[in-house]
């Protein structure tokens, strides 16, 4: 009894024996062979990868990390985030920035110091909050403390006066709204309704170049690895467990002595960062960031993700993340006015016929076929 | 179910067992482990308590009856901070404003509760269910980190043993059954280990075997651990032979031993009714 | 997303101005040739270009002829361009003579007039003559036409012409004229007033005062004026106004005095006030005569002014106070000044809340009737249903089908009643689209309300897309009725616009019928039972799935009448819904849920907090504090400001 519950005990591994092979496997198709196909044969070659194909293929490892930040507040802690596009902005706004400074006197008006649109307006100097934003240390600290330092105030308000369920999801759908709105102000100093585009280089590296792009690409997948373990590592924890329990029964965990509040903050600011890390990766991928990245309707979008890969399970959301934007992708180029009725359907089908989404129907799948194979033993047997 | 095994530590514990030093230096107010005076409470002009007091001894066993709607869950609302009251005064250990605080940090200063449904985490499996009932610390950062010691190990082994639910360590709590659920509670307060337990109709359910094993559970904690439980079942009432206090429309009716309150008029009316 | 119209129209406007060069081009090289030829040809040989000029059909080469006889013709310094140079103030507006477009303004260092001898001058006599042969006899309606003319000063004569008739059905056209809602249409020439309506623009013809249709704006040309022809028809407007038979017209041209007066306008102004027996009209001209004597020599006189100038509460007398106050030397003049300033102030602010006020009670209505439906099924059904806004749109759709069949099937007299079927109608059809999402889709989650949003959202993206497909995306236009048009004038000069009155007594009309069914049926009975205790209602023998039914009928149908009001004050676009979702989500939770009460006051007080703080710190911003305001709000009352309390409300 004392032994089975010594073996219980042992904290679980970060990843079974097989799931670390699966996740070196992948990681080394995408970080070493991926870059060597598109570098190593030469444009006709069958083996060669597309160079439009790498940065396509970081923006989704950004979307599957977005999916990631999610499915850990939406999965494990049931707190639905229908704002979770602002954190990924605001991660991207605060890279944006940084690249925009990187500009220098290339720009159109080639001010050493004010971005273009800037100059256009007026201003005569550089706002405060652009300050600092020259130093990519910094513009990585802001990466990390504007969506961590919002979700934190915001989380702070909302759960310490449990708000939840659906309240939560409309108080965060308001807060993406508010920002839309505010973000499309000119005199704001975000480049309003235009948002922050024409990036020259990043690092010194020019943002066009193959090599940068290829860079650019394994750091996305690098950071989504990464994301997966620490993510992977907090809901293996015991306090992983006491999100769950604060999931299915709030109330109970607090006669517990627990917190949900600051369990449900740990995991919305965490969450919170991991969005805005994506969103700095994604920026200098796609070149632009504008205020439609907090609309609500792509924060909603990032559910559906989720939901079709299946919740509470990581690697769903970065299957349903994936896949989704693939479908998407093909889509809205072959049959645009089809997307938004595909991408409806999937809303409904997911909610409706496979609440688990992908990750939940091979399990049943497998359960199914498992269980026909020991009927068929069974008959074989007698 | 197996006999009830002695808890580690047979003494008896003061009102301000596990308590802060600079908590337990505030002036005493009383020397009660539960002291409610005045309390009120009413939803949508309906007095749910009324004018309800109430005192509870270090390491003493209460048990309270009353009729449907007499209040008695309303009243364990109140004390672990679920419900807030209009008025009155709630005291743990004679020197906590208990109206102050939420639920979190109630259960916190060591006061356990079951509910009259029983509600486990049913997700979780029973291990972990005792996992996160267990005394430790309760912070986000410190429950990122945790890990189980030895101690904590034979404290759930010791609670296993009691409830009976060895065999099922491993499966979730949401696959037992009702009985098995109450068990799973219970045993969740004992490796809780709080000072004050509250027990919302805990044998609701059992059968008669089941019933007198928990009476006799029960029993071996008073004295050391106060207790506090709310029952129908007057069988059960009588095994435990405590004190008994009778809420009738959020209010005290009557207080004593079982024989005196069975023979009160007053409780006998409210219970035939007129 | 106002930029983005703005920036389309840009596009736009360099597309017309491409398309303009290239039909240049293309178009027969001989003529361009020669007017070049000719505007060229007038500083080597003037004779010979002037007699082409007169003689040519080109009507560009006639107003060359006209502006050189008046002498208006310039040569542009900077470019050698030909122009045509009206005085506007201190600058001249110029028309470049080649093109006939209206270019930038130009000072008069930046021009060279065209010189001319006498007997050149003699050819364009004839010209100017020919000229004047044309006009027939003046009537209101030459005149009206005449107002269309190519300069400032055939406009001016045309005024002049009009204004000597002295026919009162001048003045709306004057009016128009000085606000530059004076249009002539691209389709025929016609003069025509025209109304914003939306982005639309409502036109009456200008000879006759009829209405005539409702057109998009860029199908009109405006009849610019410069600040000269103004001042005339400010004046012609009072002189008209004040003599007319009207006693409505005469108030209005001595307010429109106000703004300015000529010592010619005094005047006639006296002359009017010993005249005039009706006391509120003599009240307005009492001050408009006031205000010509603020700055009359005589101290007294000044003083009386102001005593009279002080009880009006109109923004000009403020303004005309303001700016009197800092050219007045007496200390007693100037503090009496000073003192009605204040008083004029004072009754302003006043208005000014008065007018926030209902333009909040406005906005707070077209809210709640977008919130109540989803209150409704909120409340009993626990559902967010994020396809309610869709049902709005719908319901605006429904609207537009309706308004169309009118118009194809039925006497135009009948048009105006397309409102009134049009709420039934769209009653119906979201209803319909309710139930069907109810009982396919929502009913299957019950007990999931997280599912239920996304799969409501899912829905919503269905049909917006759908409505796209059959309606295509552009904005669809759907015309106030004629009752609904134009203002009521409350006191003190603030008017409401009888839209917006009819859509608040619509919403209270509507509330009023809930709360009705709410109360007085057994279906409203039934469904109060389930949003208190579902599972008790059902054990009591409630069929509650058809309750949900009914009530999500009854939600989306609410809806789509909102959407019948709001296809009124509007564009009507597939994503019109959007439009109002996230407002319509924080009234219920401002309000609380399944209580008509707290949807009311939630609805109200949002829409006027939100008027209120437009002023302050701007539409956008004022939507952020609002926001924020919520979520401080729900901190005190996570459950809105009208919660069920007790052990029922914690389930």
């Amino acid at each position: 009894m004392r032994e089975d519950l010594a073996a219980l005990a042992r904290p679980a591994p970060l990843l079974s024996l097989r799931g670390w092979a699966t996740f070196l496997g992948i990681g080394f198709v995408l970080i070493v062979l991926v870059p060597l196909l598109n570098v190593l044969p030469s444009s006709g070659s069958a083996l060669h990868l597309p160079d439009y194909l790498v940065p396509l293929l970081g923006k989704y490892a950004c979307y599957a990390i977005l999916a990631l930040s999610l499915d850990l507040v939406w999965g494990y802690a049931g707190i639905l985030s229908l704002g979770h596009g602002a954190f990924f902005a605001l991660g991207g706004y605060a890279m944006g920035m940084y690249l925009m400074r990187q500009i220098g006197t290339r720009g159109v008006y080639g001010h050493p110091e004010l971005p273009d649109f800037m100059v256009f307006l007026n201003w005569k100097e550089l706002p405060w909050y652009w300050y600092g934003f020259d130093q990519f240390p910094f513009a990585l600290l802001m990466v990390i403390l504007a969506p961590g330092l919002l979700a934190l105030v915001l989380g702070w308000f909302a759960f310490r006066s449990r708000v939840t369920g659906v309240y939560i999801s409309i108080v965060t759908q308001a807060m993406t709204f508010a920002l839309m709105l505010a973000f499309f102000r000119n005199d704001m100093g975000f480049g309003g309704n235009n948002g922050l585009t024409d990036f020259k280089d990043i690092l010194g590296f020019p943002i066009q170049a193959q090599g940068t792009r290829i860079g650019l690409y394994i750091a996305s997948v690098l950071a989504l690895g990464l994301c997966f373990l620490l993510c992977r590592f907090v809901t293996l924890s015991k306090l992983g467990r006491v999100l769950l329990a604060v999931r299915d029964a709030e109330s109970r965990v607090r006669f517990l002595g627990y917190s949900p509040t600051a369990a449900k903050l740990f995991a919305f600011t965490l969450s919170a960062v991991l969005a805005g890390i994506a969103g700095a990766l994604y920026v200098p991928q796609v070149g632009i960031i504008n205020p439609s990245e907090f609309s609500p309707a792509n924060s909603i979008e990032i559910a559906i993700w989720v939901a079709v890969g299946g919740r509470g399970t990581l690697y769903g959301a970065i299957l349903g993340g994936v896949l989704i934007n693939l479908v998407k992708t093909w889509l809205t180029g072959a049959a645009p006015e089809l997307w938004l009725f595909v991408l409806g359907g999937l809303f409904v089908a997911c909610t409706l016929l496979f609440p688990k989404g992908i990750v939940g129907l091979i399990g049943q799948w497998k359960s199914w076929r498992a269980e026909r194979q020991s009927y068929k033993t069974a008959e074989a047997s007698e | 179910m197996h006999a009830a095994t002695p808890i580690p530590s047979p003494v008896i514990q003061p009102a301000i067992a596990g308590l802060a030093p600079e908590v337990i230096e505030r002036p005493r107010v009383s020397d009660t482990q539960l002291y409610l005076d005045g309390v009120s409470v009413s939803f949508d002009g309906f007095k749910a308590i009324n004018n309800l007091a109430l005192m509870v001894a270090p390491g003493e066993l209460r048990t309270i009856i009353g009729p449907n709607g007499a209040g008695k869950t309303t009243m364990m609302d109140i004390i672990t901070g679920k419900t807030k009251p209009d008025a009155g005064e709630v005291l743990f250990a004679g020197r906590i404003d208990l109206t102050k605080l939420d639920e979190t940090e109630i259960a916190n200063l060591g006061i356990g509760r079951k509910f009259q449904k029983p509600t486990v985490f049913e997700n979780l499996t029973v291990f972990e269910n005792f996992e996160l009932a267990l005394k430790a610390p309760r912070g986000a950062f410190k429950t990122l980190t945790a890990r189980l010691d030895g101690e904590a190990l034979d404290r759930i082994a010791w609670a296993l043993e009691i409830v009976g639910l060895g065999a099922k360590v491993r499966e979730s709590a949401g696959a037992l059954s009702h009985g098995q659920k109450q068990w799973l509670e219970i045993g969740m307060l004992l490796v809780q280990d709080t000072q004050l337990i509250l027990l919302d109709e805990p044998v609701a359910g059992m059968t008669d075997a089941e019933t007198k094993q928990t009476a006799e559970l029960i029993l071996s904690l008073k004295g050391e651990r106060t207790l506090i439980v709310v029952e129908h079942d007057m069988e059960f009432v009588r095994d435990l032979g405590a004190k008994v206090t009778v809420l009738h429309e959020g209010s005290v009716l009557a207080e004593g031993s079982v024989e005196a309150v069975q023979n009160d008029q007053r409780v006998i009316e409210v219970y035939l009714g007129r | 997303m106002s930029v983005a119209r703005i920036l389309a129209a840009r596009i736009l406007a360099i597309a017309f101005v491409l398309a303009g060069v290239l039909a240049g081009l293309f178009s027969p090289p001989a003529l361009a040739q020669s007017l070049e030829d000719m505007l060229a040809g007038l500083t080597d040989d003037p004779k010979a270009a002037i007699q082409m000029l007169i003689a040519a059909e080109d009507e560009k080469a006639k107003a060359a002829a006209a502006a050189l006889a008046k002498g208006n013709l310039f040569i542009r310094i900077e470019d050698n361009a030909v122009v045509i140079a009206e005085k506007d103030g201190e600058q001249y507006v110029i028309t470049n003579a080649l093109t006939g477009e209206i270019e930038a303004m130009a000072s008069a260092e930046e021009l060279q007039a065209i010189v001319l001898d006498d007997e050149a001058k003699a050819l364009l006599g004839g010209a100017g003559d020919a000229a004047a042969q044309d006009a027939g006899p003046f009537d209101f309606a030459t005149g009206v036409k005449a107002l269309n003319a190519e300069g400032f000063a055939e406009k001016g004569k045309a005024i002049e012409k009009l204004t000597a008739l002295g026919d009162g059905r001048a003045i709306p056209v004057f009016q128009a004229l000085a606000d530059g809602r004076l249009f002539s249409r691209k389709s025929d020439g016609a003069v025509v007033i025209g109304d914003r309506s939306g982005n639309d623009v409502r036109l009456t013809m200008a000879e006759t005062l009829e209405p005539a249709g409702i057109v998009a704006p860029d199908t009109l040309d405006v009849i610019f004026v410069n600040n000269n022809l103004r001042n005339v028809l400010r004046e012609a407007i009072g002189r008209l106004g004040l003599l007319s038979a009207e006693a409505s017209t005469r108030t209005g041209a001595a307010k429109a005095l106000l703004d300015g007066i000529t010592p010619d306008a005094v005047a006639l102004l006296r002359e009017a006030y010993a005249k005039e027996s009706i006391a509120y009209v003599k009240e307005a001209m009492a001050l408009a005569l006031a205000a010509a004597e603020l700055s009359d020599p005589d101290k007294a006189r000044r003083l009386a002014a102001v005593a009279v100038l002080g009880s009006s509460s109109d923004m000009r007398v403020r303004a005309l106070l303001q700016s009197r106050l800092g050219q007045e030397q007496d200390a007693e003049v100037k503090a009496a000044i000073a003192a009605a300033f204040d008083r004029i102030q004072t009754k302003l602010t006043l208005m000014g809340y008065a007018e926030n006020l209902v333009q909040g009670i406005s906005l707070g209505s077209v809210l709640l009737l977008a919130a109540v439906g989803l209150a409704i099924t909120f409340g009993v059904m626990g559902v967010i249903n994020m396809a309610h806004g869709e049902m709005i749109m719908l319901g605006a759709y429904s609207a537009y089908v309706t308004q169309e069949i009118f118009r194809a099937m039925l006497p135009p007299s009948w048009i105006g009643a397309y409102l009134i079927a049009a709420l039934p109608v769209a009653f119906l059809v979201a209803a319909a689209v309710g139930v069907a999402i109810e009982r396919g889709v929502i009913r299957f989650l019950y007990g999931r309300p997280l599912e239920t949003m996304l799969a409501t959202w899912g829905i919503s993206l269905g049909l917006q897309q759908a409505v796209r497909m059959i309606f295509g995306a552009p904005n669809k236009e759907v015309a106030n009725p004629e009752w609904m048009t134009g203002a009521i004038e409350l006191a003190g000069g603030f008017a409401v616009t009888w839209n917006r009155l009819y859509i608040i007594l619509f919403c209270f009309a509507v509330l009023g019928l809930i709360a009705l069914i709410l109360h007085r049926t057994s279906f409203g009975l039934h469904m109060r039972a389930v949003t208190q205790n579902r599972a008790m209602a059902d054990v009591m023998g409630i069929p509650t799935a058809r309750i949900d039914a009914m009530t999500f009928a009854l939600g989306s149908g609410i809806a789509g009448m909102a959407g019948v009001a709001l296809s009124q004050i509007g564009n009507v676009s597939p994503n019109l819904g959007q439009i109002y979702i996230v407002d319509s989500f924080l009234v219920v939770v401002f309000g609380g849920v399944g209580n008509l009460m707290g949807t009311l006051v939630g609805a109200l007080t949002l829409g006027i907090v939100n008027k209120f703080l437009e002023p302050i710190a701007g539409a956008v911003l004022g939507k952020v504090v609002v926001l924020i305001f919520i979520i401080l709000f729900i901190q005190k009352r996570p459950r809105g400001l009208f919660a069920a309390k007790g052990r029922a409300a914690d389930a």
